[in-house]
């Protein structure tokens, strides 16, 4: 039956479109270490990785989206997965930027921070992936999703606390003050990655209630 | 041509119940956005005509309720006034049972023609206003607490979720509407069945399409068109407008409907579980308007969501005024069309207990020293009459309205010529034709010497005792004997 089919077909690329973003975190998080090991060629590998992944969500993201409205599919929640897909697109996006810049900039981590540096993109890798596990249960189980979105906050709150600390420690230290901004900006660079992921939790949360109305 | 105006308001009834009834079958889906309102008017208008057209051909011997009608200027203005209140209490976007319309029309005209109006049918519409809504909403409760554990079990994908909700709204709301036409195109069409302008078409031998289905089929255009044209306002009331409905929950509650009409009203289950030594559902009076309206609210409070008190006591009262309504209306319009325009919208009926009546009675037993005054007159007025037997006999009233239904004057005869040309010898069986041939050429003065007569020429015409089993026998035989009732009067057809 075509209605079916389609629907299937419609399941399968929105599931695909999380595996890419939980993909793109975890080459966020192989990105980030491999910068901190100065593996250069490691380091452009994911740089060329998580830009195919981001435009292969991009892409999955504007067809489920167009398909959805085109056939007004799910009616009640349409609002509420077109928001949950676009926001959940903005993670990856992040991560792109992130890395990105790293390329760009190259900052200068000194071996005291890099401990640091990589506690924080493993938290802010494992927010992401948190959320992409409660996306995915809101299509199939609403009532699991807070089991996963507790799991989101839990590694926001830890990134929170790793970059808190590292952020001290960096303006403690002897380095002088434009690298020591730089850092910080670095620091937070990292973190937002955790930080979108709880906004899109946070939205999540409600999309959850209305789903188990 | 007069037919065609008269059966112009057949189709003006047929356009309201299409504007008003598509609403119990669709409304849910519409209002949820699950199902476009075209895609559902379509759908809902092509199987309202199939319905109509294949199943509700059956009823065709039958009258419909406008039957009780007994000339057919009656037929013309009862049927406008049932439409014009329903058409009313669409334009406010209020859910009604077209069928309630109907019968309040038919009371008015009642009153007009000083005919006896049947209280059962009173209980009847007031029993379908409380009991059907009641039903409807306990049986979309346990749907729902039903269909809520195997989600939780199953746990489909969303989209899946959708598309098979999706599905069920198209599919329960297409066999809804089958019966919708199948069930009503009697009431809308049956009255005009006898002066049908329609001769049967053949299809190059392929197949034949009888006057009465083509008649029906026009019907049932008309039902469509009401849906295309008008049905969306109340869609909105019943898919939104009285409470916030999602999805799920629009499916469970046109299941409801639909399991309420079919367990509380189906005749053929109760016949089937009643042969199977299985226990019967009690049939109550049900309209699909009420339960329809009972599964949303029941659904609501129960899962505690907001229902919109003030359209459900317009809706209420919607409810209350139709059958009121209606027959004010129709009241009104038949002394117009009498006075007026000079249409015949009764004709008299005669009672007379004659020696005849006396013989019967005596064998029945009923007998009463009141009665004397009575014997060998001819009455006009039957209200008048029944309440004279009330004031002057000491019977009650199941045996008054047998003194009045034996007193019934008329005059049929068994003819030769209705018998080749009238008579559907496909309905009527080959023991009860064998019967009827036996009795040829004989005329009556009442009805019930002529069922007597059939009765002692074959068991064919006999009524079975009155057991759920032998109901659909003796319902089959009692629309026999008015098909045979109607066809076979001489006195109506010289008019």
């Amino acid at each position: 039956m075509p209605l079916f089919r389609k629907s299937k077909v419609l399941a399968k690329q929105i599931d695909d479109f999380l595996d890419t973003v939980a993909e793109g975190a975890l080459v966020f998080r192989a990105g980030v270490h491999a910068y901190l090991d100065q593996d250069e060629e490691g380091f452009a590998q994911t740089i060329a990785q998580i830009d195919k992944l981001e435009s292969r969500a991009d892409k999955l993201s504007r067809e489920v989206e167009s398909y959805l409205y085109r056939r007004s599919l799910i009616p009640e929640h349409r609002g509420d997965v077109l928001g949950l897909l676009e926001n959940t697109d903005n993670i990856i996006d992040r991560i792109k930027t992130s890395l990105h810049q790293f390329s760009v900039e190259q900052p200068e981590i000194p071996a005291q921070f890099e401990k640091g540096f990589g506690k924080l993109a493993s938290a802010s890798c494992e927010a992401a992936e948190a959320l992409v596990a409660a996306a995915r249960a809101f299509f199939r189980d609403a009532e699991a999703v807070k089991d996963h979105l507790y799991k989101v906050h839990h590694f926001e709150k830890e990134a929170d606390q790793v970059s808190d600390s590292l952020k001290r420690n960096i303006f403690a230290s002897d380095l002088d003050l434009a690298h020591k901004i730089h850092l910080r900006y670095f620091a937070l660079n990292v973190e937002l990655v955790s930080d979108r992921a709880e906004e899109v939790a946070d939205r999540l949360a409600i999309y959850a209630i209305k789903r188990n109305i | 041509m007069e037919i065609l105006i008269f059966l112009s308001s057949g189709l003006f009834l047929g356009w309201s119940l299409g504007a008003n009834d598509a609403a119990n079958v669709f409304g849910t889906a519409v209002g949820t956005r699950m199902v476009k309102f075209n895609t559902a008017a379509l759908v809902c208008s092509v199987f309202i005509v199939l319905g109509a057209t294949i199943s509700g051909a059956g009823a065709a011997h039958t009258l419909g309720r406008l039957g009780a009608v007994n000339a057919l200027a009656g037929s013309f203005t009862v049927a406008l006034a049932a439409a014009l209140t329903t058409f009313w209490m669409t334009r406010l976007g209020l859910p009604v049972s077209t069928s309630q319309s109907i019968v309040g029309a038919i009371i008015g005209w009642n009153f007009y023609a000083s005919a006896v109006t049947d209280t059962a049918s009173l209980t009847k519409i007031v029993t379908t206003w409380v009991a059907c809504p009641l039903i409807s909403a306990f049986i979309a409760v346990i749907l729902f607490t039903l269909v809520r554990w195997v989600l939780r079990v199953a746990k489909p994908h969303l989209l899946e979720l959708d598309a098979f909700t999706r599905l069920g709204l198209l599919v329960v709301g297409a066999f809804g509407s089958y019966s919708l036409g199948a069930n009503n195109i009697a009431n809308v069409m049956g009255v005009f069945v006898p002066d049908s302008p329609f001769s049967d078409l053949d299809f190059f031998g392929l197949f034949t399409v009888s006057g009465v289905q083509q008649l029906f089929f026009l019907g049932a255009l008309a039902i469509g068109v009401g849906v295309f044209t008008y049905s969306e306002r109340v869609m909105g009331t019943v898919g939104g407008g009285l409470a916030r409905i999602s999805p799920v929950p629009a499916l469970i509650i046109v299941l409801a409907q639909s399991i309420t009409l079919f367990l509380f009203a189906s005749e053929g289950l109760e016949h089937f579980l009643a042969s199977n030594g299985l226990p019967t559902f009690p049939l109550v009076p049900v309209s699909s308007s009420q339960a329809v309206i009972g599964a949303v609210v029941g659904l609501s409070l129960f899962k505690g969501g907001h229902i919109r008190y003030r359209v459900l006591g317009e809706i209420s009262l919607g409810w209350i005024t139709t059958p009121l309504l209606a027959g004010v209306v129709a009241f009104l319009l038949l002394f117009v069309m009498d006075n007026v325009f000079d249409q015949q919208v009764n004709r008299v009926q005669e009672f007379a207990i004659d020696p005849a009546v006396s013989v019967e009675l005596e064998l029945l037993d009923i007998d009463d020293p009141g009665l004397d005054s009575f014997r060998n007159q001819v009455f006009t007025n039957p209200a008048y009459l029944r309440m004279e037997l009330f004031r002057n006999t000491g019977l009650a009233e199941p045996q008054v309205d047998r003194v009045m239904d034996l007193a019934r004057l008329g005059h049929w005869q068994i003819s030769p010529q209705v018998m080749a040309q009238e008579l559907d010898k496909h309905w009527i069986n080959g023991e009860q034709l064998a019967a009827l041939r036996l009795l040829e050429g004989r005329s009556f003065e009442h009805f019930w010497q002529m069922e007597k007569a059939l009765r002692e020429a074959s068991p064919a015409w006999k009524s079975r005792p009155g057991t759920t089993r032998n109901k659909p026998w003796n319902k089959e035989l009692s629309s026999k004997l008015s098909y045979l009732e109607r066809i076979f009067r001489l006195d109506e057809k010289d008019d």
